[in-house]
């Protein structure tokens, strides 16, 4: 079980992929999905990897993802 | 709004919620700001500098110009006020003397504050009015187009430039420090780490605290000059950015594709200016003075 | 409720029409003031700047007017009853202000002690030129209430009278001070607090999930609500919708920027400030406010001696414009004459007003002195032929 969770909102991406690149453990990759204006989200590709430091949610411009651990 | 997720491998612990939520008035989400701008971003790092420096939220007042920046006064969820081009420092310093339990934050653009608002800016630093004054400065003027601003760099393309800007452009870190200013630092939109810790210090501290962030604008700045979108700009940051705590601000231009020196400059203590106003008065009033209760409940 | 008798300096006084203008900020609870210097406005802030400390407040000379139209709308916001003061050039400079305060319906005084235009001018001779600017000087559709006084003793219950309209309609308020009335020097009278009347901010006792700080009342003004009592409300300038939120659409630009000038029709209809005389039998009705007002009197009074019916109708509201009462009096009456210290301003509210059933004569003057009263008696005169 990984350390941290990553929650995705993806109405609000508008595919900037800032969360892709500065994710420390690579726990992202951009989707091929795309939401409603056309944007394609990122995908979790590597959750054992997370480890919830939310990095992706402070870099995320458009406050659509964010990272939390879990509770032990 | 839609609060729809993406199917993911990780389960999401019940209750948990995205940080930043609370602060923005969620009802105008999706913002207005492009793909790859780093305003947002920005605002996360101000929402953990909020929530780590223990903030009544009820006592923080955000002020903003006209900008896209300034369009952060209408997504957060504080009392807030989106004013006139150049002015939020003027009506941020009215509203501070009026109460001064307030933390009063004005959160502009480059274009905004240090073009037409350049006199006000230079005149709240030297009287260290105590608000703080969150730049994001993306080179450019973003809303209206992406024309020239005090900060664009030489040689840049803008909008009315269209042969190269040629003028000398304003180092702000610098002009903040020669004004007065008690805290001064530096960061692009790459430091989210860095930045919330910075506008936490900047919080906690009393007198005219300056903080300024270089942040993509991929869809004017960067794409008139082949520079890339968004992301290419954040790995120049990365790649180009020195952390230089405690250098002189002097030798801390911004040049279109060069070095971005990052940090804090400045942090000194001077009395502010209620502090300075309190003090003479007394002195030359003694009994006679008549403590400030400006705004009151019942007026 | 009364004035607080902290700011009520009690007594009867010599003041000049600046001092006696400061004395009345404060009576009306002004406990903040931003200016700038300029001629011949200064001694309003000069004067509060020495009061405010021993009273109670904060006064704040700013870099610029521009600083001083916005910073006072942040005291406001931040729960003080604010003005600043200025003439022609910085009058000009404050027009952007005064669309804000407008829009955003913050309840503000903005005093322009009149002096001769345009630009530089005149610094120290009075006009009475900024009449139409102060209606019409910021872009866009917005009303404001403005008062001329014509005496200290006016410049200081005027001004209480400007705080007190500011309040009830959330309105920016111009005092039309000129400077001869800035600096003539007359007894005022100011009476202890308990028998002045101060209109206290109408802050919303609801609750903030359910505040809406620009939803109109039954009277089409908001209530109002301040930083830091945990309403979290937004003000923009850009048009918006009762939540304050920006709301660029056509119809929602239709009923905000309606309702700006709607609201003050009320006062405009009934409650128009005026003084009159003599328009009973009146043939020939002199329309005047400010210093040019005290000119004209005598030119009724030499009229009337000539046997001619002149009657007064002193304008001391001017916006929105008393259109009614000149509308009535024009289907009984001769001729208006309309001295001013322009070049004709006023005198076209009073033509539209009047609908070409009466003449109407400008008597104008560029500005730099008052009118000798033979000129408005010439233009008496001829107006009763």
């Amino acid at each position: 079980m990984s350390k941290g969770f990553v929650a995705i909102n993806v109405e609000r991406c508008k595919g900037c992929a800032f969360c892709i690149e500065f994710c420390p453990t690579h726990v992202l990759a951009l989707s091929s999905a795309f939401n409603s204006k056309g944007y394609h989200p990122p995908h979790v590709v590597a959750s054992d990897k997370c480890s919830g430091c939310d990095l992706c949610g402070m870099y995320c411009p458009d406050f659509a993802i964010y990272g939390g651990r879990y509770a032990r | 709004m839609s609060e729809q997720l993406l199917e993911v491998p990780c389960e999401i612990p019940e209750g948990s919620f995205n940080p930043v939520e609370p602060f923005l008035r969620t009802e105008r989400i999706p913002h207005i700001w492009c793909p790859g701008c780093g305003i947002g971003t920005t605002v996360n790092c101000f929402t953990r500098a909020l929530i780590s420096s223990g903030a009544d939220l009820d006592k923080v007042a955000i002020v903003s110009g006209i900008g896209c920046t300034g369009r952060v006064a209408g997504y957060a969820r504080l009392d807030s006020f989106h004013t006139t081009h150049g002015r939020a420092i003027p009506f941020a310093t009215g509203l501070k003397l009026a109460n001064p339990q307030l933390q009063v934050v004005v959160y502009s653009g480059d274009g905004d504050l240090f073009a037409i608002g350049g006199n006000h800016f230079i005149h709240a630093a030297r009287r260290n009015m105590d608000i703080k004054v969150i730049c994001v400065n993306n080179l450019t003027y973003a809303m209206t187009g992406g024309q020239t601003a005090p900060t664009t760099p030489s040689h840049v393309i803008s909008a009315t430039a269209p042969y190269g800007v040629f003028e000398p452009s304003f180092n702000l870190v610098q002009l903040a420090d020669a004004c007065g200013a008690s805290y001064v630092a530096r960061w692009t939109t790459f430091h989210v780490k860095q930045l919330a810790r910075s506008m936490e210090e900047v919080l906690k501290k009393k007198g005219f605290g300056f903080i300024e962030i270089v942040s993509p604008c991929p869809t004017l700045y960067q794409r008139r000059n082949k520079m890339g979108d968004g992301l290419d700009t954040m790995k120049y940051y990365k790649q180009a950015s020195k952390v230089r705590n405690g250098a002189s601000t002097s030798e801390c231009a911004l040049t279109r594709s060069g070095e971005i020196v990052v940090g804090k400059f400045v942090d000194r203590e001077r009395p502010d200016y209620y502090d300075l106003l309190q003090a003479q008065m007394q002195e030359t009033l003694g009994d006679r003075y008549a403590e400030p209760e400006v705004g009151c409940a019942e007026c | 409720m009364h004035a607080d008798p902290r700011g009520v300096l009690t007594g009867v006084h010599f003041l000049d029409g600046d001092h006696a203008c400061c004395e009345g900020t404060l009576a009306a609870g002004a406990r903040f003031a931003a200016g700038y210097p300029i001629t011949p406005s200064t001694e309003v802030v000069e004067r509060f700047a020495s009061r405010i400390p021993l009273v109670g407040g904060v006064f704040i000379q700013m870099e610029d007017e521009l600083a001083a139209s916005i910073a006072i709308q942040g005291a406001v916001w931040g729960g003080a009853k604010a003005f600043t003061v200025t003439s022609g050039p910085g009058f000009s400079l404050m027009m952007e202000h005064i669309g804000y305060a407008a829009i955003t319906e913050t309840p503000c005084v903005f005093v322009n002690v009149q002096r001769g235009g345009p630009s530089t001018g005149l610094p120290t001779l009075p006009a009475q030129a900024d009449m139409m600017q102060a209606k019409w000087g910021s872009h866009g559709d917005y009303g404001v209430i403005a008062l001329c006084p014509n005496s200290p003793q006016e410049c200081f219950d005027l001004t209480i009278t400007g705080f007190n309209l500011a309040e009830e309609f959330r309105v920016p308020v111009m005092m039309m001070l000129d400077e001869c009335v800035g600096h003539m020097t007359e007894k005022v009278v100011i009476p202890p607090a308990g028998e002045i009347e101060v209109s206290p901010r109408r802050y919303t006792q609801k609750p903030p999930a359910e505040f809406r700080p620009f939803e109109p009342g039954d009277n089409l003004v908001p209530e109002m609500v301040k930083a830091g009592d945990g309403y979290r409300f937004h003000v923009t300038g850009l048009t918006h919708d009762e939540r304050g939120y920006p709301s660029m659409n056509v119809a929602a630009q239709d009923r905000l920027v309606r309702r700006l000038v709607d609201k003050l029709k009320p006062f405009a209809n009934g409650r128009a400030l005026c003084d009159t005389a003599d328009l009973e039998d009146a043939e020939v009705v002199v329309v005047s406010y400010g210093i040019t007002s005290r000119v004209a009197q005598r030119a009724i009074e030499l009229a009337r001696k000539r046997g001619i019916r002149a009657g007064k109708f002193r304008i001391i509201s001017a916006w929105p414009f008393p259109g009614q009462h000149i509308a009535s009096l024009a289907g009984r009456v001769k001729a208006f004459v309309v001295p001013e210290l322009n070049l004709g301003q006023m005198v076209h509210e009073v033509e539209r007003a009047a609908a070409g059933r009466a003449k109407v004569i400008p008597v104008t003057h560029a500005g730099g002195t008052v009118h000798d009263p033979e000129m408005i008696l010439k233009a008496i005169v001829e107006a009763a032929q």
